[in-house]
């Protein structure tokens, strides 16, 4: 069964322990310009919002890759970059129309949410479950897919 | 069925794959018209600066990869294409039949039309085969002149000042890469790149090329350069030639509709050689870019196999990184009056932004320099079309909330569940 992360920013108390297990998992510094996951401040509504690659059925970057360096892990259904073949043109990052891959300038290499191999690392320092990793089917990821459809300049076939 | 896809980019490859998945029982073969695997031209600065071989180049990687999916790789080019039949001619002689048949045959680099042109030591940087020409030829110390500062000479440009090459940039045009960026964004580019010891001329035309004892001299409206190596990049041209009384249109390029169809049915054509719909515009253009050709192939490849499918339109959209400086454009970014446009310039600091709306409201276009975070808002809220009413004020505070305004639209509801 394939699981994705589900966010509800209701919960979200903006305390930034997921940006930081985050970029701590995949560069193991505590730097929250390297996490890959994002929480937005809605200062005006006084609102917390976690941001990250929803894996879109779309795969904008991995489709645009022109050097076969983002694929599918089979497990998680992750799409990830692979840094060996990665050449940092950043196709992908202006492909992607929800700007969650991104170039890292430490690495020369694009940077994407991975699932931590299926051990997601911010649902782990969430302490109030507004991320949390559950069965596909129940995240709402089908509405989220649909809208990306709407903006898809893809098929509707 | 036999699809039939001539041309092996990224627009081809895609389609064949699509083709695969959708149809398992399909005969599908790709024309090749280039020796070796199928690679991609984007990769070519990083194999020029030496970060990968030329198997980093290939489009797919894993060994096998065409047999795996049954797609027969063959290498020829069309050489025409039988007006009353569903044939072609190969360059080899051979016909091929076809029921559909995708015309992906990418583009060429054209040139001025100046003596010397085809001297020795005056290139292309087009296909992986200029690229080992120039590899040869740009040493270190080496003088070397561009020809040429829009996207393909600037996405270069930087691997040859990495390989040491004292490069001089010679542009007809106002600015660098005047079609993808603005004057304050090109004069930011050009600023950049002299600090970094690259001599750029604009508005300057090569008139002459002459050789003496091995070496070039450059004869421009601006005086003598003299070189060890020349490289043209002028511009490029959809390759349609093989289509003259084919009864397929063209104009730029193979003219298609929503579908990818060409005006001749069962013939369909995708990536820089199809001139289809603009998203914004709605009218026919080439948009000769990677996530375009892609597209094309995928939604080309449905409706070969009769799933109809319709698209939408491209939006033109390139990203440059030149010795760090990364640039980035979208959609149609022209005009704009202070009611229309949201600027940050922010220029001495290497930043600067341009935001340009519609009537509406919605985001129309967009340029950013020295901006890479999230960039990819920009284009999910030009294609998204949702007039951006409530944030315009706040974006006319700090236009870099751009990520914020894209979170807070009706995609920030449904990440809720």
């Amino acid at each position: 069964m394939q699981r994705a992360l589900s966010i509800d920013p209701g919960k979200c108390t903006g305390c930034l322990q997921c940006e930081l297990a985050c970029s701590f998992e995949h560069t193991g510094l505590f730097n929250p310009s390297r996490s890959v996951i994002r929480v937005f401040t809605f200062h005006e509504e006084g609102r917390f919002v976690p941001y990250t690659c929803t894996q879109c059925a779309e795969a904008w970057c991995l489709q645009s890759c022109p050097v076969d360096a983002i694929s599918i892990n089979a497990d998680t259904g992750a799409k990830e970059v692979n840094e060996a073949t990665c050449v940092g043109c950043k196709v992908c990052t202006i492909a992607c129309p929800f700007g969650t891959i991104n170039y890292s300038q430490a690495t020369g290499k694009v940077v994407k949410c991975d699932l931590c191999g299926g051990d997601p690392q911010c649902v782990e320092a969430c302490p109030t479950d507004a991320i949390v990793y559950v069965d596909a089917d129940q995240t709402g990821l089908e509405r989220m897919r649909q809208w990306a459809a709407r903006t898809d300049a893809a098929a509707t076939a | 069925m036999h699809h039939l896809v001539v041309g092996a980019g990224p627009a081809g490859v895609t389609a064949c794959e699509t083709l695969r998945q959708l149809d398992p029982s399909a005969h599908i073969t790709l024309l090749c018209g280039e020796s070796g695997e199928p690679y991609g031209r984007m990769a070519i600065p990083y194999y020029l600066v030496g970060n990968i071989d030329e198997a980093g180049t290939r489009l797919r990687k894993r060994p096998g990869y065409w047999e795996s999916l049954r797609i027969s790789l063959r290498h020829d080019r069309v050489a025409a294409l039988a007006p009353d039949d569903d044939r072609v001619t190969l360059e080899s002689g051979e016909t091929l039949d076809f029921d559909r048949l995708l015309i992906a045959t990418g583009a060429h680099p054209v040139s001025p039309a100046i003596s010397g042109i085809d001297l020795p030591g005056v290139v292309h940087c087009w296909t992986l085969e200029d690229a080992r020409a120039i590899a040869e030829r740009a040493a270190e110390g080496s003088d070397v002149v561009l020809m040429g500062a829009g996207f393909i000479g600037c996405i270069i440009l930087e691997s040859l000042v990495k390989r040491g090459v004292k490069l001089t940039v010679i542009e007809q045009g106002p600015r660098m890469v005047p079609r993808m960026l603005d004057a304050v964004a090109g004069g930011m580019l050009q600023a950049h790149c002299e600090s970094q010891g690259v001599r750029v001329l604009t508005r300057t035309r090569a008139e002459a090329i002459t050789e003496a004892e091995g070496r070039l001299t450059v004869a421009t409206s601006q005086g003598e350069i003299a070189a060890d190596l020349v490289i043209v990049a002028t511009g490029v041209r959809s390759n349609t030639g093989f289509l003259d009384c084919s009864g397929v249109e063209c104009d730029q390029g193979v003219l298609v509709d929503e579908q990818l169809q060409s005006s001749r049915a069962g013939v369909f054509a995708a990536g820089d050689v199809a001139q289809g719909p603009d998203l914004l515009s709605g009218s026919r253009q080439v948009h000769a870019i990677q996530p375009t050709a892609v597209e094309h192939g995928r939604i080309a490849a449905h409706n070969m196999v009769g799933q109809g499918a319709r698209y939408p339109g491209s939006l033109n959209m390139n990203i440059l990184d030149t010795l760090g400086l990364v640039s980035v454009s979208f959609g149609n970014w022209e005009g704009g009056d202070a009611h229309h446009a949201l600027v940050l310039d922010n220029r001495d600091a290497g930043r600067y932004l341009k935001l340009v709306f519609d009537e509406q409201d919605r985001l129309r276009g967009a340029i950013a320099v020295g901006h890479t975070e999230k960039v990819g808002v920009l284009r999910g809220l030009i294609q998204s079309r949702r007039p951006l009413h409530g944030w315009r004020e706040r974006l006319q505070r700090d236009p870099t909330r751009l990520a914020e305004a894209f979170v807070a639209m009706p995609l920030a509801q449904a990440v809720k569940a």
